[in-house]
């Protein structure tokens, strides 16, 4: 009796072992190791190769030839379109190996210009001694922040810094700005949402929010706002829709074309620094940015909620 | 005979395997949740996480405090329970007590089904009707207060009304099976006696299935403590004091809504978090194990 509950037991500490070992590498395993290990045979194969194979033909057309590493560092809400964009290029070169890391966009550029990374993510614009260090700025989607309130508000343009006032909760009702006698009810995002990260960091209100309410998701943003009377949200501008009423910042409308134009104060560049210019850079990151700019690229940025440049 | 042994030997084998996984099964999840947990403590430090007010994991200079994300969770639970355990016992003496063939059946499959929807659902009606009803309420109770923060009705008390019909289903099918279980002479002693009905059911049949209704109201605990969904879309999902119209976040759904985006020692408090909560299941646990010895030596 007393031995075989001793097997249980010895049984269930060596399963326990078992899983626990591997709960932890799986925790670890990012996804650019599972890529590392889907191309691996194939840099293996173009390995000789790699010196000689900047000669413009591959470049151009035989593009499965092109093997390497292309590594970026930087910005952290740049996070979702580096990995959506990363696992379409590699899946059209497979040959090429791309590693992010985010570290935050000053950390990215201070990486870059030590020369440790091929590409620095900044989701801001390059600062003045970031420039004459030799980067170059290239600004690759445009992110934009829609603030959004229920259809019954007759609040539609709002000034930034009122807007900051409602978020830091000085401003708490809506007859304040001039609408109808209706409390206002402030919703976010959790902590952690590269949107809270953005909207709070442009409106300079960081780590200042008194939120009533804070969702986890786009969709759930934008169905208490559009459901709740007096409520006040924001989300990526390519969700909205006909069920809650997009604000106008210092009189401009958030609009595609407005950000384009730079007058939009909810917006900010997510920008791939280069040493010098694209075109003085080695293939894999030639082929990189023509990928981006490629059709292929565009769908990716639109994809994830971006607005293409230009 | 020598196949029948075998045949038996084998069977022992894999009911024994079966039973070794289940314990396995809680066993690494033990030491997967301290192996996670536990070092966070001693990073942020236990003073800190356990007893700090102010939750900003993303600030420049990050806080973990989750004494409020805490006694939101335990504030919540009780106050659901309060509600639930009186109506869900005053079911359970109507279904085994009270009700006639016919109306019993209905309302015992009116509690099953109860138990059987999703905690989504609860979640979906509880935003879309509870919700507005409760902003209703908080706009005629604080007017034109400025100092009072309006969450648009997603708050602690819609949790507690969501929890409480959720906790209904364990509590009345416990309770009602364990005062079934009274044996039928201690009602008939009762009712020569002359106590009425009523008399009967509260002073002894009650009395008598007292550790199997308590071992209903521990698990009711349980359900409400692990209740993530349906908080996570009435409850407002701010780190506030847990007053009734403020929004809260409970342990459950800090867990939730933060993991998607959360990096570095901000995810590893996440697993703290889920460290405390499986604490206090635990604790809940033990004390329903307690309760169920203890009815059995009774009995």
């Amino acid at each position: 009796m007393k031995k075989k509950l001793l097997a249980v037991l010895c049984a269930t500490g060596l399963l326990t072992a078992a899983l626990t070992g591997c709960g932890n590498s799986e925790a670890q395993t990012t996804s650019t190791t599972e890529t590392a290990e889907q191309t691996e045979t194939t840099v293996a194969e173009t390995q000789e190769t790699e010196d000689t194979q900047a000669t413009e033909e591959t470049a151009a057309e035989d593009t499965a030839n092109l093997s390497g590493t292309i590594s970026l560092a930087g910005s952290t809400s740049m996070e979702k379109l580096c990995e959506a964009m990363s696992e379409s290029f590699m899946e059209k070169y497979p040959g090429i190996t791309v590693t992010v890391e985010y570290t935050g966009s000053g950390a990215g550029l201070e990486s870059l210009a030590s020369g440790s990374v091929d590409i620095g993510n900044a989701s801001r614009h390059l600062k003045d001694e970031e420039l004459s260090g030799g980067a170059v700025e290239n600004v690759v989607a445009i992110d934009g922040i829609a603030v959004i309130e229920d259809k019954e508000n007759t609040v539609t343009d709002i000034s930034a810094e009122d807007l900051a006032k409602i978020y830091t909760g000085e401003i708490s009702n809506w007859s304040e700005l001039g609408g109808k006698d209706e409390a206002i009810v402030v919703i976010g995002r959790e902590a952690g949402s590269g949107t809270r990260d953005a909207f709070e960091e442009l409106l300079e209100v960081a780590d200042n929010c008194a939120y009533a309410q804070e969702l986890d998701s786009t969709g759930a943003v934008l169905a208490k706002v559009a459901s709740t009377p007096g409520a006040i949200g924001y989300v990526s501008l390519d969700v909205v829709d006909d069920s809650v009423i997009a604000i106008s910042i210092d009189g401009t409308e958030p609009t595609e074309e407005k950000i384009l134009e730079g007058n939009y104060l909810l917006s900010r560049p997510f920008v791939m620094a280069t040493n010098g210019e694209i075109s003085a850079q080695n293939d894999l990151v030639k082929t990189w940015f023509d990928f981006i700019k490629s059709e292929d690229g565009k769908s990716v940025i639109s994809q994830v909620g971006l607005i293409i440049p230009e | 005979m020598k196949r029948k042994a075998i045949i038996e030997k084998t069977a022992k084998i894999i009911f024994m395997i079966c039973a070794v996984l289940a314990i396995f099964a809680v066993c690494s999840i033990t030491l997967y949740m301290f192996m996670k947990g536990a070092p966070t403590f001693q990073k942020v430090g236990v003073p800190e996480l356990l007893f700090g007010t102010k939750w900003a994991p993303t600030a420049k200079t990050p806080s973990y405090g989750i004494l409020y994300i805490i006694l939101s969770s335990v504030v919540g639970t009780f106050a659901s329970v309060l509600i639930g355990v009186p109506i869900g016992l005053l079911t359970a003496v109507f279904l085994s007590e009270i009700a006639k063939k016919h109306l019993g059946s209905v309302v015992r499959g009116a509690v099953e089904l109860l138990a059987a929807i999703p905690s989504v659902i609860y979640g979906l009606i509880g935003m879309m009707v509870l919700n507005p009803w409760m902003y209703q309420l908080e706009k005629s109770i604080f007017g034109s207060d400025f100092s009072h923060q309006f969450t648009g009705g997603a708050n602690m008390l819609s949790a507690i009304i969501v929890l409480a019909i959720m906790i209904l289903p364990t509590v009345i099918s416990v309770s009602t099976s364990s005062l079934k279980a009274v044996p039928g002479n201690l009602r008939s002693a009762s009712l020569a006696l002359g106590a009425t009905k009523m008399q009967t059911i509260f002073q002894v049949v009650i009395p008598a299935a007292k550790s199997g209704i308590l071992t209903g109201v521990v698990l009711g605990i349980g359900r409400a403590l692990g209740e993530a969904m349906a908080i996570n879309m009435v409850a407002g999902g701010a780190v506030n004091i847990p007053l009734p119209f403020n929004s809260v976040r409970t342990l459950t759904t800090q867990i939730v809504s933060e993991m998607g985006y959360a990096q570095g020692l901000h995810r590893q408090v996440l697993f703290s978090v889920g460290l405390v909560l499986y604490i206090f299941i635990m604790i809940v646990n033990f004390i329903l194990l307690k309760a169920r010895k203890k009815g059995v030596g009774e009995l």
